[in-house]
């Protein structure tokens, strides 16, 4: 079953890409679409049939080379059967829905051949299973190569519009940045090997309390092995995941296709960074410096990207940071230990933003290809049927849902977002000193209200502005690129009430769910420190030997790691925090866009330097540029005019024009056919070499 | 005693007399008509002499109290001798025909060439060295001036006789010094005079002027002026032949010399050789690069690739005797090929040796001009041919002796050198379209020659064909 999860989209992937020409276009098109489906619902049986025990099935032995042993295979536990679901239904929809959306693409003139259609979809679907290779890894090898794949793959798709400079410039940075996060990861990969002499999770994870003990030398000095390990890791999944200073290349990736940008650069492979730090939980457990810098980049990230977002104009842009942000609560969640939350939020944010992004891709599809917000308005009428399915995507990103209901019903009613956000923010509470990342999260989520809504009041209300026959011609969607939208709004709507206490709210069911070891050791070892077991006497089915090992289940918990107990017990101010700035963004979008809409273009100008820091992203491009890319330019420069033109090809040149070509004549100018000059020469020789003998005295 | 001396002696007497009858045959009966016959049947003998010495079973043995060594080194040049000598006669045979070159003589003149070659590396003392290297010389000098009514190729014979004769006589005054120092003209004598590596001044002198004489025979700079006057003079057999066998000969000559009667004292003449081979791999590239004329070219070539070999004995060790003869024997291979291409080249039925001939080839001729490829490739050392692994022991002898400046100097010429043979490569496939070759005049035994070389260089490469155990056992016997 996970064999064919794993292996139809690269089936797909190939017969689409070197076989289209056999079954044409939009037989290559069904194919992909119809084997993703089948995927999915594969995948979906997995989900619920899976009861929790981790099983590795192992495909095919990949490298055997010494103590360097890579098996081929899928590690089956509850965080990959998330990650299934996820991938393959969106990856599903989004290929349904790039059925419509792809069919006439202005970039490329089909009249002359160019034929791009079996290309995107084959583009695609080797995407998905370069990502579901990724999760399903057993060792960190084959998690490289999916990691590496879908960056591969997410640079083809960028730069899909290759006539588009633009486009290939985005593609290139996004490449280029990812590698100095590749190379991080690539790193904390090394280190873990030279530290546990294995790449392969089953025997990693059981070591990791030694890594805390150990050191290990890099760069100038010692580090504790675990830290040095788990910041190089996260190196690697910020760049992947866009967080804070290797964020520059998420944005501007939005050039590619808009299913693009929902599948890869919102739902799925920008996730593959959270996923990490979560599957190397039982390592992050033993890191605390590692966690923390993950808990305040993530927090950061998710403020800054939110300030970023509300003052862009391009749609795709404001999603694009939007996605940034939430990436950041996935972090903040992770680093602060609520790894059930980070997945939590993962799954629900894939659903909403997937949605957000396939909404903001009818829209342009309606308005001619006009992504600029300015030109909208008044929308909701032409196109109603999106309009509702990108207010239930705002609803959920948002955090919508009515309070203190999760403490009346044990459900929190309300939106998917609400419920994962939430358990976000009441988690990094829950954290031991993380003051400074709650506030954060909570300022961010009001950010994220406001824009959120901003975007909503642009495009669909209000008067019609920009080039009036795109908005006499806008609209609605064909019925493949609606039902997937349909679809989306389902799981927006309710993954989170459904999932809340596998997830988070119920740690009974978490146990059952991820497999959880904790409590169960606890039980074992009396309870002395737990506030909760009294209440949470669960049957000690498992070994406490067995269960206690980092790895176990998917999942690993320290016993002194209590974050989720903690905020299940969070004050009541502390629940409803969220909720009152997500309010408070909703009001002031509201009253700047709906209510006196001269107001924004006022504030702008009173605050003209807080809005060109906002507007330019906080200059990170322009530093970057100036920092790294204008001084490599400068030495680039150097060596090629310098060092390769100067130096290298003037002396070859030299030589072989001027110093060779004197040689030689030199040479036929010795050999001057008079015998007496030959002998002359001879006898010059001997005597010189008579005379050098008996100066130096032979060897002596 | 004295038959059990001539018994080690048969093969070279066994030449040495078919030699005479030969000639008595020649001059008796059918004289210049009788070339084609002799000149097969001396390339039998040469075959049979080789297969001869090749089966004949190890040891080391000596003759005529120690004048004359047969070991496993002087079989080894010698079979090489043998086999590239019959090589070249029998590809010259159709050539010499058509060329009006048809001497009864020359088959004969080559016969004793190559037995002076085989007494030369046989020797184990003074006397018999000189005896072997005069047969050898005068025999040579005859045939520069094979083609008698033309000025070039008298021209070339006189100034080889000339320079030769002043060689010889260098050499001789060193072999005098040396006796008047040692007391004795036995390698094995002259060896004992010398203690702990210290030689006396008189001793050194000798030394100094018995490599002079024997770098003369070798072509190394500064006694190289004769080389490309003479090569292009004499005519295209001869040169052919001035290429191969004398060479293999005279650079054994000076490894046994300096092995068997020096050999306590290698860094006295490591030095020299290191700087003959210097100058020699220097100007053998920057002559070459002038050059118009593809034999005058070949001279340069082979003073450069003397050098090369220079650089593996003058290493001083085992190692480097037997990359020496693996050079040897490589080079020896190739240039076999070499010429039996330059014996082909004409252009409206006379023969023409100007590179610019070459312009456009491949496209007229493209298996030809592939083969040509290929060993131009090996001589200038381009990895996947045999010429490769030539240059590659030598170096690795010259690093492993310590001698990694003069290894570095070696490369540095080579590069240099790459530049004329990859021009006649050049010429060939991208030249301008010109009055080229004419096409399809070559005869059928230059061509195996060629084609049969050119595989060689890419097939050699899996084992070198075992020269490499050949060569080492070779070198075994002479270094210990």
């Amino acid at each position: 079953m996970v064999e064919f999860i794993l292996f139809a989209p690269l089936v797909g992937a190939i017969v689409a890409g070197f076989g289209w020409r056999f079954i044409t276009e939009t037989g290559a098109e069904w194919l992909t679409t119809a084997l993703l489906f089948a995927a999915a619902i594969a995948a979906w049986f997995v989900f619920f049939s899976f009861d929790g025990n981790t099983q590795v099935v192992t495909i095919f032995r990949w490298i055997d080379s010494g103590s360097l042993q890579a098996n081929w295979g899928v590690r089956l536990d509850r965080l990959t059967t998330i990650m299934l679901i996820v991938v393959t239904t969106v990856s599903a929809l989004v290929h349904l829905y790039s059925i419509g959306y792809m069919a006439h693409d202005e970039n490329f003139d089909e009249s002359k051949g160019e034929n791009y259609r079996a290309r995107f979809f084959a583009y695609i679907s080797l995407f998905t299973f370069t990502m579901l290779a990724l999760v399903t890894a057993n060792n960190l090898l084959q998690l490289f190569f999916g990691w590496e794949g879908v960056g591969l793959v997410s640079y083809l798709l960028v730069g899909f519009y290759y006539k588009k400079p633009s486009a290939n410039a985005a593609a290139i940075k996004a490449f280029i940045v990812n590698r100095v996060g590749d190379f991080g990861f690539l790193l904390g990969i090394f280190a873990i090997f030279v530290a546990t002499d294995s790449i392969n999770f089953d025997i990693i994870f059981p070591k990791s309390a030694e890594l805390a003990q150990m050191h290990i030398g890099f760069l100038w000095t010692t580090w504790n092995a675990a830290d040095v390990i788990g910041v190089l890791l996260f190196i690697g999944a910020a760049g992947k995941s866009a967080q804070l200073f290797l964020h520059t290349w998420l944005p501007d990736a939005m050039e590619g296709p808009t299913p693009v940008s929902a599948l890869i650069h919102a739902a799925t492979m920008v996730t593959a960074g959270v996923f990490l730090v979560c599957r190397m939980s039982p390592l992050y457990e033993y890191a605390p410096g590692a966690a923390a810098l993950v808990l305040v980049i993530g927090a950061t990230t998710a403020f800054f990207a939110a300030t970023v977002g509300l003052v862009q104009t391009d749609i795709k842009r404001v999603i694009a940071y939007s996605t940034c942000s939430q990436l950041g609560y996935m972090f903040a969640a992770a680093g602060a230990g609520v790894y059930s939350a980070a997945m939590f939020h993962l799954m629900t944010h894939a659903f909403f933003k997937a949605l957000l992004f396939l909404c903001a891709g009818s829209v342009i599809t309606a308005m001619h290809h006009e992504q600029d917000m300015r030109s909208y308005g008044g929308l909701r009428k032409k196109i109603p049927f999106t309009f509702w399915m990108m207010v239930i995507g705002t609803l959920a990103i948002t955090g919508t849902g009515i309070p203190f209901t999760g403490d009346l019903f044990g459900i929190p009613i309300g939106f998917a977002g609400y419920d994962s956000k939430d358990a976000i923010i009441e988690g990094v509470w829950g954290a031991n000193g993380a003051g400074y990342a709650f506030w954060m999260l909570v300022i961010a989520a009001a950010f994220t209200s406001f824009y959120s809504w901003r975007l909503i009041f642009m495009t669909f209300f209000g008067a019609p502005k920009g080039d009036k026959h795109a908005h006499e011609h806008a609209h609605e969607s064909p019925m493949v690129m609606l039902i997937p939208l349909g679809v989306l709004a389902l799981g927006a709507t309710f993954a989170g009430m459904i999932w809340y206490n596998s997830f988070f709210g119920n740690e009974k069911s978490m146990e059952s769910f991820f497999h959880l070891p904790t409590h169960a050791e606890q039980v074992a070892d009396g309870g002395a420190q737990n506030i909760l077991s009294q209440e949470h006497q669960i049957p000690n089915a498992l070994g406490a030997a067995e269960a206690t090992k980092p790895g176990a289940g998917a999942i690993y918990l320290r016993e002194d790691n209590q974050a989720i107990e903690h905020a299940h017990h969070a004050p009541a101010w502390v629940k409803i925090s969220p909720f009152i700035a997500m309010a408070l963004g909703f009001l002031l979008a509201w009253v700047m866009y709906i209510r006196s809409p001269s107001m924004p273009g006022k504030l702008a100008e009173s605050q003209r330097p807080l809005y060109l820091f906002l507007l330019n992203k906080w200059y990170f491009d322009e530093l970057y540029d100036a920092i790294f890319v204008r001084p490599m330019l400068a030495v680039g420069r150097f060596f090629w005019r310098w060092g390769d033109g100067v130096v290298i090809d003037g002396s070859i040149n030299a030589l072989a024009t001027r110093i060779i070509p004197a040689m030689t004549r030199a040479a036929g100018r010795l050999q001057s056919g008079f015998v007496y000059t030959y002998a002359f020469t001879m006898v010059i020789g001997i005597t010189l070499l008579v005379t050098w003998m008996t100066l130096t005295g032979g060897a002596q | 005693m004295i038959s059990e001396d001539l018994s080690l002696l048969l093969p070279e007497i066994v030449l040495a007399v078919y030699a005479m009858a030969a000639l008595m045959y020649g001059v008796y009966t059918g004289k210049d008509r009788t070339m084609p016959l002799l000149t097969w049947v001396t390339a039998a003998v040469f075959a049979a002499l080789a297969f001869w010495i090749g089966i004949t079973g190890p040891g080391t043995h000596t003759a005529f109290n120690g004048m004359f060594i047969d070991d496993g080194f002087s079989r080894f040049v010698k079979v090489t001798v043998l086999l590239s000598g019959a090589a070249v006669l029998v590809m010259a045979q159709d050539y010499m025909v058509r060329r009006g070159l048809a001497r009864f003589e020359y088959p004969v003149l080559v016969a004793l060439a190559v037995v002076g070659m085989m007494v030369m590396v046989s020797a184990g003392d003074l006397m018999s060295l000189y005896m072997g290297l005069e047969l050898q010389s005068l025999a040579l000098y005859v045939v520069a001036s094979l083609r008698r009514d033309s000025a070039k190729s008298t021209e070339a014979g006189l100034k080889y006789f000339v320079l030769g004769a002043l060689s010889s006589g260098i050499l001789l005054y060193g072999a005098s010094l040396t006796y008047g120092f040692a007391g004795t003209t036995e390698f094995k004598g002259i060896l004992s005079t010398i203690h702990g590596g210290h030689m006396s001044l008189g001793l050194l002198f000798g030394l100094v002027f018995l490599i002079s004489g024997l770098a003369f025979k070798i072509s190394a700079v500064p006694f190289h002026m004769w080389t490309p006057d003479v090569y292009e003079g004499a005519p295209t057999p001869v040169t052919a032949f001035f290429a191969t066998a004398p060479k293999v000969a005279a650079m054994s000559l000076i490894a046994r010399l300096l092995f068997d009667a020096f050999g306590t004292a290698p860094a006295d003449w490591s030095q020299i050789l290191a700087v003959l081979a210097v100058l020699s791999m220097f100007l053998g590239a920057f002559g070459a690069i002038g050059q118009t004329d593809i034999k005058r070219l070949m001279a340069y070539s082979s003073i450069a690739h003397m050098g090369y070999a220079l650089v593996g004995l003058s290493s001083g060790t085992q190692f480097g005797v037997e990359s020496m003869l693996m050079y040897m024997v490589i080079y020896a291979t190739t240039n076999v090929g070499v010429f039996a291409f330059i014996l082909s080249m004409e252009r409206d039925g006379r023969q023409i040796t100007d590179l610019a001939s070459l312009n456009n080839f491949a496209a007229k001729e493209p298996l030809k001009a592939l083969a040509i490829l290929i060993l131009m490739f090996s001589l200038a050392g381009v990895p996947p041919t045999v010429g490769f692994f030539a240059k590659f022991y030598v170096l690795r002898a010259a690093i492993e002796a310590n001698m990694t400046w003069l290894a570095v100097l070696a490369v540095i010429s080579s590069v240099i050198g790459a530049y004329y043979y990859l021009r006649i490569v050049y010429y060939m496939y991208f030249g301008q379209e010109t009055e080229g070759l004419d096409t399809g005049t070559m005869n059928i035994v230059p061509w195996i020659m060629l084609m049969g070389t050119a595989v060689i260089m890419l097939v050699g490469i899996v084992n070198l064909f075992g020269v490499e155990g050949l060569a080492h056992a070779a070198a075994a016997t002479l270094v210990p």
